[in-house]
């Protein structure tokens, strides 16, 4: 399981830019550290995230084994509208992962 | 002496298996970055303004270092940051994160936090929606490395 804990703003002005702020509880093992039995643990990430607005994608990101585990992103959004901002992320096995919240703008 | 000699050998031996270990964990090179990083300009020579790169200079602990990336943007249809690229020389690989920033996003800038296997050169590139580059490096000491940490 890749739970997360999501900070969307329910409220905004027309056109204020919004930070949205996301830290998903995963472990983001490398591949490269050893385990107690000295083999090389096998390699576990985060591979993408990404945000939609009402479906439209305002960010994306593309995880690698330098991100450290649990993952905490934050970037901005431009809210004009009142909608619905889905948060999508999923790791290398394709297990996918979505958490939403709605904005109201005005 | 011969028996003294090799004995000192064997020790020497024994104390740098655990750092030659280390070492050979550590396989992204300035190279291996400078590639990647070539990669991802294809060719081009980024700016040095207009983009910050905020991270520690000192880090205590590699496993979990804040930074964050800002470009100076309108972040409108015409003018906005594409794409955002951070790179390593120290770590395994020297890819760390790519970002994809549009018009939406308002401001050119994000944050995360990042694991860092020595001290070593960070460097950010962003790429335009003009097709034009800028690059921020910045030096980070790292005290405890993430990769010593099993």
């Amino acid at each position: 399981m890749a739970t997360a804990m999501v900070n969307i703003p329910e409220t905004a002005a027309p056109g204020e830019i919004v930070e949205i702020k996301i830290l998903i509880s995963h472990p983001m093992e490398t591949g490269f550290r050893p385990g107690m039995d000295g083999k090389l643990l096998p390699r576990d990430i985060i591979r993408s995230l990404r945000c939609e607005y009402d479906g439209e994608i305002v960010f994306t990101a593309e995880l690698h084994p330098a991100i450290a585990a649990n993952p905490f992103f934050v970037f901005h959004l431009r809210a004009d509208r009142s909608g619905e901002i889905t948060l999508v992320w999923a790791d290398e096995k394709g297990n996918e992962f979505r958490q939403s919240g709605q904005i109201t703008v005005g | 002496m011969t028996i003294a000699a090799s004995r000192r050998r064997v020790l020497a031996l024994g104390l740098a298996a655990p750092l030659m270990l280390l070492c050979r964990r550590a396989g992204a090179t300035p190279e291996a970055m400078a590639a990647a990083i070539e990669a991802f300009t294809g060719g081009g020579t980024p700016a040095e303004t207009g983009i910050t790169l905020d991270i520690p200079l000192l880090v205590e602990n590699g496993n979990s270092v804040p930074i964050t990336v800002s470009v100076e943007s309108a972040m409108t249809e015409e003018d906005h940051v594409e794409e955002i690229a951070v790179f390593n020389e120290a770590n395994p690989l020297p890819d760390v994160v790519r970002v994809r920033l549009t018009p939406r996003s308002g401001l050119g800038r994000f944050q995360t936090r990042i694991r860092l296997a020595g001290s070593q050169t960070i460097i950010a590139v962003a790429r335009m929606s003009d097709g034009s580059l800028r690059r921020a490096a910045v030096s980070v000491i790292v005290t405890a490395p993430a990769c010593r940490e099993s």
